[in-house]
């Protein structure tokens, strides 16, 4: 909503500057945007003299200008036809900017000639298309001085603050410059002029008839429509005030008749619509519109409509779309004889929900959907009756009106205390009232409140909206900060389990050199097929690109695709990790917060050693160490050889408790890795931080510390097995030899090739043992290396000879 | 009778040459050994007189002394230097580079919600947590914003496709339906925050169509409008570890909150790319605040003539690069490793209230 200071003061009578009247404006809710002074662009320009214009020597069309500004004589190179002796010019010397360019004035040669500055048009400066010749000034103005002034004092600048607020959608009674200025005037800044519109008596009565044409169910779509006849009518320019005034705020003048509702729009807030009454085909309508029904509008684009919208109709035709924009056929030009004023008020839910089904942004949409003052129809249709007749002459008819005014808002019980208890600010019972009535409020006090909202104010309906207007009228800056009440002396911890198994595995995986990334919950859905996703129920029916359309099944998708933008940058050893939702569905349930990781690339070069290879093992070690780090234990639940088919099918594998599925890993899956154009190898891993279970403890107390007093001793063993059998298994049955005796059972070489059999392979295991009673004999250690012998043998295991 | 002097000082000089182990241990040999010099001499011992033998014998015996220490030290000496020769063989070039490690980081988004935490928590506070995609009721309805609410149009909400049984969810616009869930599933007193990822339809040089959000709902009996203020204000304060901070609130609107007040903090951009606080002529907006609306707390099965409450919600990610200078939204989601390496955290760098939120 833009308004000049002018303007704003031909409703507010106030000394108040712009600074002033724009900080007030936001401290009451009326969001300053920006206070544009139209003069700041040219600070740097100043009043120059033409004291001599010759002809430039090398140029026919070019003069040769001697100008002063005030102190020197600079030599000047000027292509205007007015350039002459004895005018007084726009001078801009080198280092000023030039409005309409942007670009700083530097010293030039123009035909060989030296060229000190520029004398400038008023397209230059921005200040209209004028650029058949440069600006002069009154001769008064004075040689050397700011030429601001003298631009205003020339008529050429409106030195105007120009303010731009924000209207948030509730307050639709602050989208006209009369209604900001009723709220200023309510905070104290200044008094509202009085404005009370004169109605016009109709000379004949209107040959053209309203009907509201609606079904019960529709007939709050529009419960008045007001309309008149002006035959007669000369359509012109507005004038000058008219066409100037709308130019101050951005808006094109058009014509007189057009003029007249922008205006009226613009300061008074009412929407109008008038109607070339020629090309209307009888009477008018107001009603909801035919499925699939077409309207040519202002725009000149045609809409195709559907029966939530409201139209106006002749007896042919929808005409216009109401409240949004009108008719091509039925506008308003030069030509147009007799017209037809529409003043009609409309239901903001349903302008609301057609501006946004066409996409039409117009400024009647804004103020309808924001709710216009109902008891403005008749008085805005008697303003825009005195514009026409007055600048474009004609006979108006008497005023027919279809429907009624809504009732007035109904009386809010309000019990001034609430200001206290719920505004936080204590405030008179007088000056509580006060504000409420400089609003526009009607007070009666009966002990409590009984407070009427007036008509313009549509978004007040509870006591919580009057301790609102208190409160911002009086000064949000003066509620006084109150302390919440400490809820335990010491703050007691507050995150939950999951959110604790969250952080703990981020701090891990950054502490192992994983580098936290993250994504967009969407992604492409191509991705997201090959993660077991893709389908009708996780897609987006409105995504922002077409490769964001697909709600991401797994969290590894992001990864790969970020590994393949930094590969692209030259970047591909990665360690990356993110953890957020992933989705197993499109209902809310169907999210689950993942833990993924992934290492990408080739071992580094290092000058002493190759480094680990970015592979199964390095995952699965970091996979082991999250673990361990989110429960606080090793890890014990079994690790089973394969994964989702988005991993290699032969080197993953997954871990499970019970049917819980608590993480899977593996190296990528080639084709999954093609599809991401990823040329190195990746492995990665899944944690599902929600499957994990919450381990129960028992107090804080750890298990006491005891130590066996008996040296441990380690065993080494050899056994040649059937290549497919594996490790972990042999690990587990040596260990279930006995469970009392045996630590620890490490896997130290795998091999396969001369010496073992062809499709066996040899394990080695070191088995730690750790007597717990007694220093074990050389007897009892030989009987328990026979019992992890046979333990072995179960599996086809033989002892390597 | 040799002359003892003369054999000490000749097996402690040949002692004093021997020039590696070995050669001092065929020296130890043939002085000491069975066959060696000073054991010949000392088996002389038993042809003496016993008053020669007193005489002679401390004599003997220093000799056999003095060889074994000479010797000994000797021995120590050669294990000093070939200790050291070895060493100097082992000299490698300490500026050579260190087995490669990756710096791992923690994105400023996990960062700054674990600052906000740990000041929340200090107030009371719990973080609660719902889902992304939501109920449009939760998301919208239950928050007074009817179907054909001009406020739906602040926020252009993405849609998931309609499901299986004709339900049809929306990605949340911000995490408020958390604190619907919150007030349905529980009673007051209430003091929680519920930070997590929103979604609009919003892609430009200062959004995105994902950001995150963290919101705050107190409900209690006598909850009102300076308690909203202050909560703001100290968060503000301990957020930004900064002590001249100028705050300011002015009314707004929004339809879940009545009255509703927006945030700006005072700022300084007059040098382009750089923005201070607590001093200039700008405002730079933190986010939106209210006390809830009763229609909000009454859907959500609130008495609302006995418990009032408040709220607000700002930008996690707005207030990451606020604090940290990160100039552009977009390229927190675009995962490109120097950005993380250059503005994640170390992974030790964990906030506290005691050793400070950041460094």
């Amino acid at each position: 909503m833009k308004f000049t200071l002018s303007w704003l003061k031909e409703h507010l009578d106030t000394d108040a500057d712009a600074k002033t009247i724009g900080a007030r404006l936001t401290a009451i809710g009326l969001e300053v945007e920006s206070i544009a002074d139209p003069g700041a662009a040219l600070k740097d320009f100043i009043v120059g003299e033409v004291v001599a214009a010759e002809k430039h020597p090398n140029a026919d069309k070019l003069r040769l200008c001697r100008v002063s500004d005030g102190a020197d004589m600079l030599q000047i190179v000027c292509g205007a036809p007015n350039a002459r002796a004895g005018i007084k010019v726009v001078l801009a010397r080198p280092g000023t900017t030039i409005p309409a360019t942007g670009d700083v004035l530097k010293l030039g040669t123009i035909r060989g000639v030296e060229s000190r500055g520029m004398m400038c048009s008023a397209r230059e400066l921005l200040l209209g298309e004028d650029h058949d010749g440069i600006i002069e000034l009154k001769t008064g103005a004075k040689t050397g001085t700011p030429v601001v002034a003298a631009l205003v004092d020339a008529g050429l600048l409106a030195n105007d603050p120009l303010f731009d607020v924000s209207i948030t959608p509730n307050r639709g009674d602050a989208a006209s410059v009369y209604g900001i200025a009723r709220d200023l005037a309510a905070s104290g800044l200044g008094r509202l002029k009085a404005d009370k519109v004169q109605p016009v008596a109709g000379k004949f009565p209107s040959p053209k008839k309203i009907t509201l044409d609606f079904t019960p169910q529709n007939k709050d779509a529009c419960p008045i429509f007001a309309g008149r006849l002006i035959r007669g009518v000369k359509n012109g320019p507005a004038p000058k005030w008219v066409q100037d005034r709308l130019k101050s705020v951005g808006m094109k003048s058009i014509s007189a008749l057009v003029d007249a509702t922008n205006l009226i729009s613009q300061d008074r807030g009412r929407p109008l619509h008038v109607f070339d009454a020629d090309k209307l085909s009888g009477n008018l309508h107001a009603r909801m519109a035919k499925d699939h029904e077409q309207v040519l509008a202002l725009d000149e684009k045609t809409y195709v409509l559907d029966g939530e919208t409201i139209v106006i109709a002749d007896d042919s035709f929808a005409r216009g779309i109401a409240g949004i924009m009108g008719g091509m056929d039925t506008g308003s030009f030069k030509d147009t004889k007799n017209v037809f004023i529409e003043s009609a008020w409309f239901d903001p839910a349903r302008i609301a929900r057609a501006g946004r089904k066409q996409a039409i942004i117009s400024d009647a949409r804004y103020r309808f959907e924001r709710g216009v003052d109902p008891q403005f129809v008749l008085p805005g249709l008697e303003l825009c009756t005195q514009y026409i007749l007055e600048w474009c002459g004609g006979e108006a008819s008497d005023v027919v009106i279809a429907g009624a005014l809504p009732p007035p808002h109904k009386p809010i019980l309000f019990d001034p205390a609430l200001v206290e208890s719920f505004g936080g600010i204590r405030v008179a019972r007088e000056q509580i009232i006060g504000i409420l009535q400089d609003l526009g409020f009607v007070v009666e006090d009966h002990g409590s409140l009984h407070v009427v909202p007036p008509s313009w104010r549509h978004d007040v309906d509870g006591p919580a909206d009057l301790v609102e207007e208190v409160v911002r009228i009086h000064g949000l800056a003066d509620v006084p900060s109150v302390a919440l009440t400490r809820t335990s002396a010491v703050a007691a911890p507050v995150l939950s389990k999951a959110q604790r198994r969250s952080r703990t595995a981020r701090r891990a995986l950054a502490t192992r050199g994983f580098n936290e990334t993250v994504s967009f919950s969407f992604i492409a859905r191509d991705q997201a097929k090959l993660f077991g996703g893709g389908d009708g129920a996780r897609q987006l029916s409105n995504p922002i690109a077409s490769d964001l359309d697909a709600l991401r099944p797994s969290v590894l998708p992001s990864l790969l695709a970020a590994a393949s933008r930094n590969a692209a940058r030259g970047f591909s050893n990665l360690q990356l990790f993110e953890i957020g939702a992933a989705f197993d569905s499109g209902v809310p349930e169907a999210q689950k917060t993942v833990a993924a990781a992934i290492r990408t690339g080739n071992p580094e070069r290092h000058w002493e050693k190759g480094g680990e290879a970015s592979g199964l093992f390095a995952v699965k070690a970091d996979l082991l160490g999250s673990l361990e780090a989110i429960t606080g234990a090793p890890m014990s639940a079994p690790i089973t050889q394969g994964a989702p088919a988005w991993y290699h099918p032969g080197r993953s594998g997954t871990i499970a408790m019970g049917p819980k599925v608590i993480a899977q890993f593996g190296e990528l899956h080639p084709k999954v890795l093609a599809a991401f154009d990823l040329k190195v190898p990746a492995a990665g891993f899944e944690i599902f931080l929600d499957a994990i279970p919450d381990t129960k403890t028992k107090g804080k107390a750890k298990p006491l510390f005891a130590p066996s007093p008996y040296q441990a001793i380690e065993r080494d063993f050899a056994f040649v097995v059937d290549a497919g059998v594996a490790a972990g298994e042999i690990v587990k049955a040596v260990k279930l030899a006995d469970r009392n005796l045996i630590d620890t059972v490490s896997v130290f070489d795998i091999y396969e090739g001369k010496g073992v059999p062809e499709g066996k392979k040899s394990i080695a295991v070191a088995v730690r043992i750790q007597p717990k009673d007694a220093t074990l004999t050389d007897a009892e250690i030989e009987a328990l290396a026979q019992k992890i012998v046979a333990a072995a043998l179960k599996l086809g295991a033989t002892l390597r000879s | 009778m040799t002359d003892i002097a003369a054999l000490q000082s000749e097996i402690l000089a040949a002692v004093a040459g021997a020039a590696d182990e070995a050669a001092l241990e065929a020296m130890r040999v043939a002085a000491l050994g069975k066959k060696g010099s000073v054991s010949a001499l000392l088996a002389t011992m038993g042809g003496l007189s016993p008053d020669e033998r007193k005489i002679q014998g401390p004599k003997f015996n220093g000799l056999k002394d003095a060889v074994t220490e000479a010797i000994a030290a000797r021995k120590a000496a050669l294990a000093d230097m070939a200790l050291d020769a070895r060493l100097a063989s082992e000299k490698l070039d300490v500026t050579l580079p260190a087995l490669p490690e990756n710096n791992g980081t923690v994105h400023p988004i996990s960062q700054v919600l674990e600052e906000v935490v740990a000041i929340f928590a200090d107030l009371g506070f719990g973080v609660a947590e719902g889902p992304d995609v939501e109920f449009d009721d939760y998301n919208f309805t239950k928050l007074n914003i009817p179907p054909d609410h001009p406020a739906r149009q602040m926020q252009d909400t993405f849609y998931v496709a309609p499901q299986a049984d004709g339900s049809s969810h929306v990605l949340r616009t911000h995490t408020s339906p958390v604190q619907v869930r919150t007030m349905l599933n529980g009673k007051p007193p209430i003091r929680i925050i519920s930070p997590g990822r929103t979604y609009r339809v919003d892609s430009d040089a200062t959004h995105s169509p994902m950001f995150h959000q963290v919101e705050a709902l107190v409900v209690d009996e006598g909850i009102h409008l300076g308690h909203l203020k202050w909560t703001v204000e100290q968060f503000c304060k301990a957020f930004f570890e900064i002590d001249q901070i100028e705050l300011r609130a002015r009314p707004s609107f929004f339809p879940f909150t009545e009255p509703s007040l927006e945030w700006d903090m005072r700022c300084d951009r007059s040098v382009p790319g750089k923005i201070t606080f607590g001093s200039g002529n700008d405002w730079l907006e933190l986010g939106g605040s209210g006390m809830v609306h009763r229609k909000v707390l009454e859907n959500c099965g609130i008495d609302s003539a006995k418990y009032q409450g408040f709220a607000f919600g700002f930008g996690l990610d707005r207030m990451a690069m606020l604090k940290y200078g990160m100039p552009d939204i977009r390229s927190f989601f675009e995962s490109d490793l120097r950005w993380l390496k250059h503005y994640g955290f170390a992974a030790l760098d964990i906030p506290t209230l005691d050793g400070g939120l950041s460094r």
